[in-house]
């Protein structure tokens, strides 16, 4: 974690465009086209790894929260808010990819037999109530603890909603899916992983651009108050 | 021992407060008769069991949130929340009392509207009323700690559905399994695993969200 903080911003962002790019050309020409869903179901290459990386910032603000309550380091609730911040930004964009995939594949916006789906619905509800309740609090040593016990719940609702979902088909939706089962190898496994990294360091770099922003602010607002 | 002894003490105070005010008790039995009839209208034709069951969870988690919404309202306009705190016990101890307190007011509660329910939809199933037990334990206990957090928030009273409502979709989905599932055996245990989790959760971490 400390080697990751020490790469420059510039480095970060220059990664990144060169990731993002490379996973784009990969999955438009490179990935073959899926037997049974044809040239759409390329868009799983992001959505699958913005998921992914939402968790990971979930995960990453529910880390830091813990953190937070253990060492009461005031740094750590400023990183949790903002790998929260970047898991509800790329958690909307998994919405989103998920939306325009069902509507291409069953021909609605919405679909609630998809379990990562409904999944992202309830974190996306669960993550700004969490916004809510962090900005009806005056900044202090009580909003940190409060969003840190509300941000450590994050991680224990994803599994048992996770649970809750799959249990809930059963009496919502008794057929049960597979999405596209055929062989996950060759280029297909090569496109994942490039997008799967192309999008874990954008959300790195966007994460430590949002961080680096929120201290100079909050370095600008000490001294405003020294000098006045 | 002392631990027991404080939440007794805590307990009681809550439950005799509710007994000479009498503020949320009869609120919620109101609340929940007038979201039956509510329901009727909202619900055309004859509905199904299976379509009255999911709106009887609708109405507890409901009468639920109207009590979770009050349950600190009376440390918050007497402003003792500070002598709580400051009090020689366990800080968690706070949390239990007043989850035990809401957990009976909710049971009270009940005990009107299930009947109630029976009467004016379909017949009660026993896994149903297992599932309502179950179901509440988790609803008070997840829903007073998220009480005590909006509490001392700006928006308040505004503020404790959005944070309990993501939550409570997991006890939603147990609790209508268990009453509409022809083996409701899973989906109890899954509440009580829920339960567990979550009061668990709860117990560890509640000093933080009284911590000044």
């Amino acid at each position: 974690m400390g080697r990751l903080r020490s790469i420059p911003l510039p480095a970060l962002a220059v990664s990144s465009l060169v990731l993002v790019t490379t996973a784009l050309a990969f999955v438009f020409f490179v990935a073959p086209n899926d037997a049974n869903q044809g040239f759409s179901q390329r868009i799983f290459y992001f959505h699958v790894s913005l998921a992914f990386t939402a968790y990971a910032c979930f995960i990453g603000g529910a880390w830091n929260a813990f953190r937070y309550l253990w060492k009461r380091d005031p740094r750590a609730d400023l990183e949790s808010y903002v790998w929260v911040h970047q898991g509800l930004i790329f958690g909307a964009m998994v919405l989103l990819t998920g939306s325009i995939w069902a509507k291409i594949s069953w021909g609605r916006w919405w679909v609630w037999s998809e379990d990562e789906l409904v999944l992202f619905l309830v974190l996306y509800l669960f993550y700004c109530a969490y916004f809510m309740l962090r900005f009806s609090v005056d900044p202090g040593p009580q909003r940190a603890n409060l969003s840190a016990v509300y941000a450590l719940f994050g991680v224990v609702l994803i599994p048992v909603s996770f649970a809750a979902i799959r249990l809930a088909k059963e009496f919502l939706h008794p057929r049960v899916f597979t999405l596209h089962g055929p062989n996950f190898g060759g280029w297909i496994l090569v496109t994942y992983c490039v997008a799967q990294a192309a999008m874990l360091v954008l959300g790195y770099t966007l994460y430590r651009l949002e961080l680096g922003g929120k201290r100079l602010d909050a370095r600008l607002r000490d001294l405003r108050e020294a000098l006045a | 021992m002392s631990y027991v002894r404080d939440v007794g003490a805590l307990l009681r105070k809550d439950l005799l407060l509710e007994l000479r005010a009498r503020d949320t008790l009869p609120a919620m039995l109101l609340f929940v008769a007038a979201v039956f009839v509510i329901f009727h209208f909202a619900l055309p034709g004859t509905p199904s069991r299976l379509e009255t069951t999911g709106f009887l969870w609708v109405a507890i988690l409901f009468t639920a949130l109207l009590g979770l919404g009050r349950a600190f309202v009376p440390e918050r306009e007497q402003r003792t929340f500070d002598g709580l705190v400051l009090a020689p016990c366990d800080r968690s101890a706070i949390w239990l009392a007043k989850s035990l307190a809401t957990l009976a007011f909710l049971v009270a509660a009940e005990v009107v509207a299930l009947p109630l329910y029976a009467l004016f939809f379909h017949p009660l199933r026993g896994a149903t009323v297992a599932a309502v037990l179950l179901a509440d334990l988790g609803i008070c206990g997840v829903g007073t700690f998220l009480g005590a957090m909006a509490v001392v928030t700006r928006a308040r009273d505004l503020l404790l559905p959005l944070l309990f409502l993501p939550l409570a979709m997991p006890i939603v989905v147990g609790a209508v399994g268990a009453s509409v599932s022809a083996s409701p055996g899973r989906y109890l245990g899954f509440l009580a695993l829920y339960d567990l989790l979550f009061a668990v959760v709860c117990w560890a971490s509640f000093e933080y969200v009284v911590a000044e």
